[in-house]
């Protein structure tokens, strides 16, 4: 079939690109929503009841009633908020989070941006996601969410230090702050049996990863900014509807990402191990089922810990994970230097 | 009058009363024998600061905590022989630890009570000497319009500021339908809520600091941690609780009003709900003093039955407390498993009584009916489910790491603290101090059990989540000395004052007939009297203190509840913490709002 002239073989490039990011982004918030329907289940599983089991079959139908009600549910601006902060906040929250999983590559053929600087983004991307929260909880106007807004700037500034000293070996090791190049870089096997994961060259960046992580999506124990028992609900206290709907949807956006962006920066992407030239279809099982099994462990430290009071998070921030990720990228450092092809001369 | 002056009508038996009139003199005093026979002395309101200082710190074995502090209303009682002219009386409620034992005549309390005449009914303030009374007088002035001179802050408490009366008077209706019906327009719906705002200077507060202002936020009275309808109002520098305001009165029903209203017998269901969790643990105490005021003993199997159904209650009201303390530090699941488990109790409590957490079922002089026909094996289910769920739950909760880091040391305090605020219960006992009224002075039986009582050298949150999670332990061995040493017998006392009385006989004679006619139809008629009785109840001392005045209702029944001095403690203990410090403390008070208001 003869297309026309002015359709260009660049044309067609930049049509697949759209049609694959809006099918990226889409399957991105659908399954955020649908892990909504996965914790509930799996937390009444561990806590000894059955969770929404009655729309649809196994209750999957549940996150569509509860989209529809919240659509429908009044949108309320307290009076005494400040107006336009309000409103764009769960905006920024949203927003943030999806961009942050554009860098990610789900295969080594599927991706949406294949940036050079694909991890800073990320952390670019993390500090800014934090003014959804500060904003939110400013313009409320209200004691409790102002108190959940101040105790998220601590945290975070605490945590987005360490976490992207933390990360640095994780680059050095590959190189590139470029995604791909970093899975790239883990695909070959150590001994012929151990696969080269950065979750073993790296351990000590993924023990202290692994708290900032959830940390960045306020997660249990990391929660402080919202925690229900002293904060009612923090920064997102005042919000109703959809305004709070995003601010929700974005925090399970937000697991998704961390936890692919954990399954890439240490358990190589979408590698199989031993397994030459997978294919997208095994690169992309494996990329999805690893992200999942973090998604579900989020779910169980959820259900497992108790949470720590503010400053105690502070000062294990500050004084255990710091400490620990510049040991880690100094030691890393070191290795690379003695490693590295005329060191010895 | 040769019967007055024989030493027993002055009360010299007592030790204590001996002390006293050493002390001050004879003159000015006047003993009051009483049914519970705890020393009873009426004292001249100008005298009072002193012989209440003489208790605490200058007798021997002190009086060193005040129990309770209410007031009465005298005007229209008909049995007050020997007793000294007073509208209203203050009584005071002194209990001594190291007194507090089995062979020690009378209990280790003593009872003083302040005759208040004239027009103006003003009595010194005892915050001087008790801490703790501040919000017994305010209560005292709130509900009977007692003045308490002297007292920095004598306001309303548990009625709304705007109130107007003094509902426990005599003359103040208990019924709506003696009012004229409550209109709530605008008007007023704007000055009952300009007046809950909460102004610091009212509460001798500054706004700001040298170099920073001070944030007051308002927690409560709806709360996701507040354990019912409780308002603080904090005084915060960042998050750190520089001062606390506790204000309650939002769940106040008027339930010792309501005893003057109902018979003896109907008010069975209204003490039920006064520490809501705690079920039939409730009717004891109120069971118990009426059948002391009337006289009644019950057989052992009533009260072995009483002893297993409120252990049962007690295992319920701290596995709520077991899961909601996790709760409040963050931990999501374990609430879940421990209601379980309630249910699993309730669904025993529900085959012996019919009811699950308001069953009403200790009757005066019995218990409603026998137990059911295959009881045992539901009990003996019951133990053998919890405990490997115990033992599961400490390894998951109480161990857990974060919990221990959360809750150690927060909101410590030590037996002196501790017994100056009036704490009984778990929360006295983490202290150190070995007060548990089963073994101090055993009431229904409790001495015939085995069972220790956990303590913890001092009182913070961790030790007393411990404290509870043991006592369970310990409620289940003395369900199952219950379940293996039910005695036989009838479950109601052979006694014309039992209600509902014995039916078997009516119909043979006319002399029962009668007595169960009167017995149901109006309720029994008690004796005069006065007599309070304490038990150790889910969270802490519960007592009852019951004025009969010979008719079918209670001049005046007085309920102290644990809970409410366990609140008045919080800024004390928690000043200097911050925000989740102060809901981890809430939550291992233990408390309900029911039981702080009443």
């Amino acid at each position: 079939m003869d297309l026309p002239s002015w359709i260009t073989q660049e044309m067609i490039d930049i049509a697949i690109k759209v049609v694959q990011t809006i099918v990226i982004l889409l399957g991105l918030v659908i399954s955020a929503a649908w892990m909504i329907w996965l914790e509930r289940r799996l937390l009444a599983l561990w806590q000894d009841r059955y969770g929404p089991n009655r729309v649809g079959p196994f209750g999957l139908g549940q996150v569509i009633a509860d989209m529809l009600k919240i659509f429908f549910k009044e949108d309320w601006t307290p009076p005494f908020a400040d107006k336009a902060m309000f409103w764009i906040a769960p905006a920024i929250a949203m927003a943030m989070m999806m961009l942050g999983f554009l860098v990610i590559p789900l295969t080594d053929t599927i991706w949406v941006g294949d940036l050079n600087i694909g991890l800073l983004f990320f952390l670019a991307i993390a500090g800014l996601a934090v003014y959804a929260v500060i904003l939110g909880g400013w313009a409320s106007n209200s004691k409790y969410a102002l108190l959940g807004g101040v105790r998220s700037t601590a945290q975070t500034i605490s945590y987005e230090v360490f976490m992207g000293i933390s990360l640095m070996g994780v680059v050095m090791l590959a190189g590139s702050f470029n995604l791909r190049e970093i899975v790239h870089d883990q695909q070959a096997t150590w001994f012929g049996f151990i696969p080269q994961w950065n979750v073993f060259a790296q351990f000590l960046a993924f023990l202290v990863w692994v708290p900032a992580a959830l940390a960045v999506t306020h997660r249990t124990p990391f929660d402080l900014p919202e925690a229900e028992q002293e904060l009612v609900q923090g920064y997102h206290t005042e919000y109703s509807s959809m305004k709070f709907g995003m601010f929700m949807v974005s925090e399970y956006v937000g697991i998704v990402m961390v936890s692919a962006l954990t399954t890439t920066l240490f358990f190589g992407g979408w590698d199989v191990p031993f397994v030459e030239n997978e294919g997208w279809f095994l690169s992309f099982l494996s990329f999805t089922g690893k992200t999942f099994f973090f998604m579900c462990a989020y779910i169980l430290v959820r259900a497992a810990l108790p949470r720590p009071r503010y400053d105690q998070i502070m000062a294990a921030g500050w004084k255990v994970c710091l400490p620990i990720s510049l040991v880690n990228l100094l030691g890393t450092a070191a290795v690379i230097l003695w490693t590295a092809p005329g060191a010895t001369a | 009058m040769a019967a007055d002056d024989a030493p027993q009508a002055k009360g010299l038996q007592h030790e204590i009363v001996r002390e006293v009139y050493r002390r001050f003199g004879e003159s000015g005093f006047l003993f009051q024998a009483t049914v519970d026979g705890m020393p009873t002395l009426w004292v001249e309101a100008g005298r009072i600061l002193d012989v209440l200082r003489f208790l605490k710190n200058e007798v021997a074995r002190p009086y060193r905590m005040l129990f309770d502090l209410t007031a009465l209303d005298e005007r229209v009682r008909k049995h007050r022989d020997g007793q000294p002219a007073s509208d209203f009386t203050v009584v005071y409620h002194l209990l001594s630890i190291d007194r507090c034992n089995a062979k020690e005549l009378g209990g280790g309390d003593i009872r003083l009570k302040v005759a208040l005449t004239g027009d103006k009914h003003e009595c010194p303030s005892c915050i001087s000497v008790f801490k703790n009374a501040n919000w017994y007088e305010r209560e005292a002035w709130d509900l009977f319009g007692v003045v308490f001179t002297g007292h920095p802050n004598l306001r309303r408490i548990l009625l709304p500021p705007r109130w107007e009366g003094h509902p426990g008077r005599k003359d103040y209706p208990a019924r709506a339908t003696e009012f004229d019906p409550f209109l709530l327009d605008q008007m007023r719906q704007d000055l009952d809520q300009e007046a809950l705002l909460f102004k610091p200077e009212e509460w001798g507060m500054k706004r700001s600091s040298e170099d920073a202002d001070f944030m007051f936020l308002n927690l409560g009275p709806n709360h996701p941690s507040a354990h019912g309808a409780f308002r603080i109002v904090l005084q915060l520098d960042g998050e750190e609780i520089v001062d606390c305001v506790p204000d309650i009165g939002y769940h106040h029903r008027g339930a010792e009003k309501m005893a003057e209203r109902q018979s003896w017998h109907t008010y069975i269901p209204y003490t039920d709900r006064i520490d809501y969790l705690g079920g039939v643990m409730n009717n004891l105490p109120y069971i118990l003093n009426v059948e002391k005021l009337a006289g009644i003993e019950v057989p052992d199997r009533v009260k072995t039955i009483r002893v297993m159904m409120s252990e049962f209650f007690r295992i319920t009201s701290h596995l709520l407390f077991y899961g909601t303390y996790c709760q409040d530090v963050g931990a999501m699941s374990p609430v879940f498993f421990m209601f379980v488990d309630r249910q699993k109790a309730y669904d025993v409590i529900e085959a012996v009584t019919g009811f699950r957490m308001h069953p009403a079922w200790f009757r005066i002089g019995g218990v409603a009916h026998d137990l059911p026909n295959g009881w045992e094996k539901k009990v003996k289910e019951f133990i053998d489910w919890l405990r490997p769920r115990m033992d599961e739950y400490e390894k998951a909760a109480l161990k857990n790491a974060v919990l221990v880091t959360r809750s150690k040391g927060v909101a410590a305090y030590n037996a002196a603290e501790a017994i100056e605020w009036g704490v009984t219960g778990p929360g006295l006992r983490a202290a150190g101090v070995n007060f548990d009224y089963r073994k101090a002075r055993p009431y229904s039986g409790y001495e015939n059990f085995e069972f220790d009582v956990p303590l913890a050298d001092v009182s913070d949150v961790y030790t007393r989540g411990c404290l509870r999670a043991e006592e369970i332990r310990q409620s289940i061995r003395i369900i199952e000395q219950c379940l293996n040493h039910m005695p036989a017998g009838p479950f109601k006392a052979d006694h014309p004052l039992t209600c509902p009385p014995p039916k078997e006989r009516t119909l043979h004679d006319i002399e029962t007939l009668i007595t169960h006619f009167l017995g149901v139809s109006w309720g029994p008629v008690i004796p005069p009297g006065e007599s309070t009785t304490i038990i150790e109840a889910t969270k802490g001392l519960n007592s009852y203190y019951s004025v009969a005045d010979g008719s079918t209702t209670a001049y005046r029944t007085r309920i102290r509840t644990p809970s409410f001095a366990h609140l008045q403690q919080i800024p004390a203990a928690i000043n200097g913490h911050m925000i989740p410090d102060l809901i981890a403390y809430i939550a291992s008070i233990d408390f309900v709002m029911a039981d702080v208001d009443r």
